[in-house]
């Protein structure tokens, strides 16, 4: 199946005072029509970073360094800003953790919707309208012709992130970055999200690249997975088999430090230690000094490997032992 | 059940919010502006025995924050009763009064917002000790080093300021303040939440052998049903000031009675639910200024009956130790 989204060695680098900061350094991935990636992490991981790449929208002092994004087979690393402008929002859309940032307070949500539509199809401002009142449908806000003309304080959390959702759709974007976007609601109402988002993809095929740090989240939700830590995907692959059966023992180590069901008062599994700094990196292996598996290979940098079963891994103790391919 | 070292009866919270001058004078004119009053907690009853963790869970709104700093002295209750060590709180004379606030400690979400940024580690931990007469000052040095050892932080860290640790020392040194006064038990309000995953399973780790190691008592205050499953022994859920369920871990957990505990349960992301289709609950949570009548529930439930409108539901005991507070439950 043709990628809807293909990254090759991404590497979004910020050029601080400090020194260099490596957010993203040098990530692949791709993403199928109608396929949920969940891109996994924790804070400094670099997961929003790639987000932010793919949609264009890295600000100095970072910038793309390297690598290739590529939509539908066309380059995105170095097109102009009204080109990017015109594919923002309309072939891609983000929706972001906090969606009170990302609508303007003083517009009527109407205003704000009819604008992005008019920013990408000479439509007359009714047709726009009439395109808003059903996408906020299609979202599941309750009767949405009197709901367009609130303002984005007069909803609740849930329908918030709702608005924005909305919004992403107007223009049946072929891809969807969802950055975090359920971490600030309560269980139920991240539930009903979480269940919207799955009918939408289901019914428009848009790709969704689902950014967050939460296992269990992407565990219900995705089809592949890509685990990130300090720049770089470590482990990638279908959701079933990444969770089962973890290469990477970063993988295993996060997978060992979410508190499930059976286990019930005994010590979790922890990962040692805590992520290193990004301007300070060890060197070779990220993940070493925090890996029980370290060997004297891990002091240079491990290349991605192959694995079978569609799966990806920068390890050289893999801990599920697959010949590689 | 056995001897408890802390209970609640009927205890609630209210804020309320008085009319000021102008509201008064809107209202000589004609206008109805009345005083807005919040029932953050209504009527809770609740029984904590030595050395039990006691998980409260619920979502944004439904007063377990509360409840929690009710429990720890922070907020007086505005009506009801709590007994510590089989003591009436409200009747404990100074010296009492100053024991059991000391007993009770608690430990905050953030610790960036409540540890005093312009303060030293040394002095952050040592301060309340000194101050309390549980050590002198010469001590002070060598029992801080003590307690921030006990925590897993390293004493050689002590002369710097909060915010050169990262995200996970800062909660251990939020611990380590509160077990300075060798409380007896802690009351943590989302004391993991803003942690990294991997980093909230090394706090977790660290409140267990707390436990084991200095016979504490939690009232252990979390929305994330995977981290309270996981550290309780009792669970206690809230929705919208009221206590709706409360059950040992296991039960709860295997059979819920609550149609709001079996909502939540069912709608909580685990690891091993694959590819799973949401199920929706109806609805959002109501406010808790103008909260529903009868059962708060009864608006989501889908099991809502017409005496659920009218009649608040009580709880009642559905099998040994599980306690639910619903109309379906007396046939």
């Amino acid at each position: 199946m043709a990628s809807v989204l293909s990254v090759t060695d991404l590497k979004t680098h910020f050029f601080t005072r400090a020194g260099v900061v490596k957010s993203v350094d040098g990530v692949s991935l791709h993403v199928n029509r109608g396929e949920v990636l969940g891109l996994v992490g924790e804070s400094g991981s670099g997961k929003s970073v790639t987000g932010f790449s793919i949609m264009g929208l890295v600000d100095p002092p970072g910038r793309i360094v390297e690598g290739s994004i590529k939509l539908n087979g066309r380059e995105l690393v170095g097109l102009p800003e009204h080109e990017l402008r015109a594919i923002r929002g309309r072939e891609i859309a983000m929706i972001f953790q906090d969606p009170m940032m990302t609508l303007n307070p003083v517009l009527r949500i109407d205003t704000q919707m009819i604008e992005a539509v008019q920013a990408h199809e000479s439509v007359s401002r009714e047709v726009a309208r009439i395109r808003a009142r059903d996408a906020l449908g299609k979202v599941g806000i309750p009767s949405p012709e009197e709901r367009l003309s609130a303002y984005p304080h007069q909803f609740s959390g849930g329908m918030r992130q709702r608005v924005a959702i909305a919004i992403a759709l107007l223009n049946n974007p072929a891809l969807i970055v969802c950055d975090e976007p359920t971490t600030a609601l309560d269980v139920t109402i991240q539930s009903q999200i979480l269940a919207e988002m799955q009918k939408l993809c289901a019914q428009t095929g848009t790709a969704l690249i689902w950014v967050t740090h939460d296992l269990t989240v992407v565990a219900g939700l995705a089809d592949r997975v890509a685990v990130m830590y300090a720049g770089r995907i470590v482990e990638s692959g279908p959701v079933d088999l990444v969770l089962d059966a973890p290469i990477h023992p970063y993988t295993d180590g996060l997978l060992g430090s979410v508190p499930s069901r059976g286990k019930r008062g005994e010590p979790l599994r922890q990962i040692p230690g805590s992520a290193p700094s990004l301007a300070r990196l060890p060197e070779g292996c990220a993940f070493r000094p925090r890996c029980e598996h370290e060997t004297a290979a891990c002091g240079e940098a491990p290349l991605q490997r192959i694995f079978p079963g569609e799966r990806t891994a920068r390890c050289y103790n893999p801990l599920t032992m697959l010949a590689s391919a | 059940m056995s001897t408890s070292i802390l209970t609640l009866n009927s205890v609630s919270k209210r804020f309320s919010k008085p009319l000021d001058a102008a509201a008064k004078m809107a209202n000589m004119l004609g206008a109805s502006n009345r005083a807005i009053t919040v029932h953050a907690v209504d009527g809770v009853d609740l029984a904590i025995s030595e050395g039990e963790v006691v998980g409260l869970v619920g979502e944004s709104g439904c007063g377990k924050s509360t409840l929690g700093r009710v429990v720890a002295g922070i907020h007086p209750a505005s009506e009801g009763s709590m007994t510590w060590k089989g003591q009436s709180v409200a009747g404990l004379d100074d010296a009492g009064r100053k024991a059991q606030t000391l007993a009770i400690q608690m430990i905050f979400q953030d610790p960036m917002s409540s540890l005093n940024p312009r303060m030293r580690v040394a002095e952050i931990v040592g301060e309340a000790p000194v101050v309390h007469g549980l050590v002198s000052k010469a001590e002070k040095d060598a029992y801080v080093d003590d307690v921030l050892a006990k925590v897993g932080l390293d004493p050689t860290y002590k002369q710097r300021y909060p915010h050169q640790f990262s995200g996970g020392q800062r909660a251990r040194i939020g611990i380590a303040r509160a077990l300075a006064v060798r409380p007896e038990f802690l009351v943590c309000d989302e004391s993991v939440a803003a942690l990294d995953v991997s980093i909230q399973a090394q706090v977790l780790n660290l409140f267990m052998d707390l436990r084991r190691d200095l016979r504490l008592t939690y009232l252990f205050i979390s929305h994330d049903l995977g981290v309270v499953q996981h550290i309780s022994d009792r669970v206690v859920i809230m929705y919208l000031g009221r206590v709706v369920e409360t059950a040992r871990t296991e039960e709860l957990f295997l059979r819920p009675n609550h149609p709001y505990t079996k909502a939540l349960l069912a709608n909580v992301p685990r690891l091993d639910a694959r590819k799973k289709t949401f199920e929706l609950i109806k609805g959002e949570i109501p406010s808790p200024i103008n909260p529903p009548s009868g059962c708060h529930f009864h608006p989501r439930c889908p099991m809502a009956m017409e005496r659920c409108k009218v009649e608040r539901p009580a709880l009642r005991e559905v099998s040994s130790g599980q306690w639910s507070a619903c109309h379906l439950n007396n046939g």
